[in-house]
Parts: structure tokens; C-alpha cells; sequence
């Protein structure tokens, strides 16, 4: 049962990444990339990691999502064709990715992970264990994430300002 | 144990997630479009998050999902900034096409 969620899903996420690339409009991009995310939340939570599959529902498709698609629509760059270059570049470009794929796939094909077997659930992928990690171990991060995130929001509003002529 | 054996095992997760890299790679070449560059990188980065949690939720260390879950706030922040920067980079040059953005290169 677990094996056939997996393969599923496996298959969804792979194939709206790929539509995520090779989708001809932006807006069709932006929308399977959503809906790979959606996939990739539905992995976690088949990883028993619940509290990262609500977060990562929340921060992808709440909120990157949703900056992704109103940029698209606000610069109006869904006519916009991708104006490709000749035809050995992108030759190029996939045969670079396939190789990269090749070699991690051989590389990664023998390793052995015999001390793993299944996904434990010892209930702690759930907000508790994971907010206690977060504010006992992990607290300095976690506030200076907050001063990352502010100086984030600040330098994009002044990034995007209009300049005074 | 029959149990066992219908349970998915972590090298599955490995190649899904090399595959998922390998996709966002691929569309980082690919594409021209610097949004879709942005989006391919979102991409690569879940499923580099992917096979974190992965190996956190098999070992049974609850590490991991913290590291993922800072991993996505570095994300966010990366997301806000660079949309800003191509929302400017538009206004000024009217197309958001890397092949346009070439005036660094020497």
C-alpha cells in the first residue's frame, strides 16, 4: 500500500516538474510547480512528518507561490515566448542535465543503507517535537532567521520601489 | 515481516529526489525565462528538503526536518529578493530573458 502511495506520487511529482520546465506558457509553470509542491508535501507526509508537510503547504503555496504567480501576471510575461537559442544549445542543456543524472544515479545505485528500513513514527515529525527541537536546541537560528526574513522584506521593498527621475 | 516488505525502501527516495534534482538542473539550462530559472531552483531545493526529511524520518532524528524547515525560511527570503530584483530589472529592460542580461559578462 505504502509502495504503491509512493509510486504515485512519485510519478505526479515527477511529471509536473518536468511540465514545471517545459510548459510553453509562464503561467502553466507556475501552476504545475504548484501543484508539484503539493506532491512533495504529500511525501512528507507519507514520512510521517506532519508539521513540515502543513508548513510546507503554507509557506510554498500560500505564499512563494502566490509572489510567483502575481509577478507573472503583474509583468504580463505569459505571452512572452521563451525566445530559445540554436538549436545545439539546448542539446547542450539537456545533455549536461542527463549526464549530471547518470553520474549521481551510479554513484548513489550501490550504496548500501541496510540500518534503514522503514519510517519511524515515534510521533515525531508532529508540531510538538518538532516546536520543542525548534525553541530549545534550535533557538538562536530560529530568531536570527526572523532578522534574515526582515532584512529579506526590507531590501525587496526597496529593490522593487520605483527610482525617483 | 511481511510488514517489511511492502514498506518503501529509503534508496527510492534517493533516486526520486536525484531525479527531481536532476529536473530543476535541467530547466535551470534550459529555460531563458529568468522566473522559470527562479522556479527551477524552488525545485531543486525541495528536493534536496525531500531527501532530508527523508533520511530524518528513517534514522529516527528529528534534526533533519529543523534544517528543512530553515531551509524553506532561506527559501522565502531568497524568493521575495530575487522576484524584486527581476520586477526592477523588467521596468528597466522590458524582458526578464538571461540572453539580456549580458552586460557583466565583459
Amino acid at each position: 500500500m505504502d509502495q504503491l502511495i509512493f509510486f504515485s506520487l512519485s510519478a505526479l511529482t515527477l511529471l509536473s516538474g518536468l511540465l514545471t520546465v517545459f510548459s510553453r506558457k509562464s503561467m502553466y509553470s507556475v501552476l504545475s510547480l504548484i501543484f508539484c509542491l503539493f506532491t512533495v508535501a504529500g511525501h512528507y507526509i507519507l514520512l510521517n512528518a506532519h508539521f513540515l508537510a502543513i508548513t510546507h503547504i503554507i509557506v510554498y503555496a500560500g505564499a512563494i507561490m502566490v509572489l510567483f504567480l502575481f509577478v507573472v501576471m503583474l509583468l504580463n510575461l505569459n505571452t512572452t515566448s521563451d525566445k530559445s537559442k540554436a538549436f545545439y544549445f539546448r542539446a547542450a542543456a539537456v545533455s549536461g542535465a542527463g549526464m549530471l543524472f547518470l553520474v549521481l544515479i551510479a554513484s548513489l545505485k550501490s550504496t548500501t543503507l541496510g540500518a534503514y528500513y522503514a519510517p519511524t513514527d515515534t510521533g515525531m515529525g508532529v508540531v510538538e517535537h518538532v516546536g520543542k527541537r525548534l525553541f530549545t536546541d534550535y533557538l538562536l537560528p530560529f530568531e536570527i532567521s526572523s532578522i534574515l526574513f526582515l532584512s529579506a522584506m526590507i531590501g525587496s521593498v526597496l529593490l522593487a520601489k520605483k527610482e525617483k527621475k | 515481516m511481511e510488514q517489511t516488505a511492502q514498506l518503501v525502501p529509503l534508496n527510492w527516495y534517493i533516486f526520486l529526489s536525484t531525479s527531481l534534482f536532476c529536473i530543476g538542473v535541467l530547466g535551470v539550462l534550459f529555460r531563458r525565462n529568468a522566473i522559470i530559472i527562479l522556479m527551477c531552483i524552488e525545485l531543486m531545493l525541495n528536493s534536496v528538503n525531500m531527501l532530508l526529511v527523508a533520511f530524518s524520518s528513517y534514522s529516527g532524528n528529528s534534526d533533519g526536518q529543523v534544517f528543512v524547515f530553515f531551509i524553506m525560511v532561506v527559501a522565502a527570503a531568497e524568493v521575495a529578493v530575487g522576484l524584486a530584483l527581476l520586477a526592477s530589472l523588467f521596468r528597466h529592460l522590458g524582458t526578464t530573458n538571461i540572453d539580456m542580461l549580458n552586460k557583466l559578462k565583459w
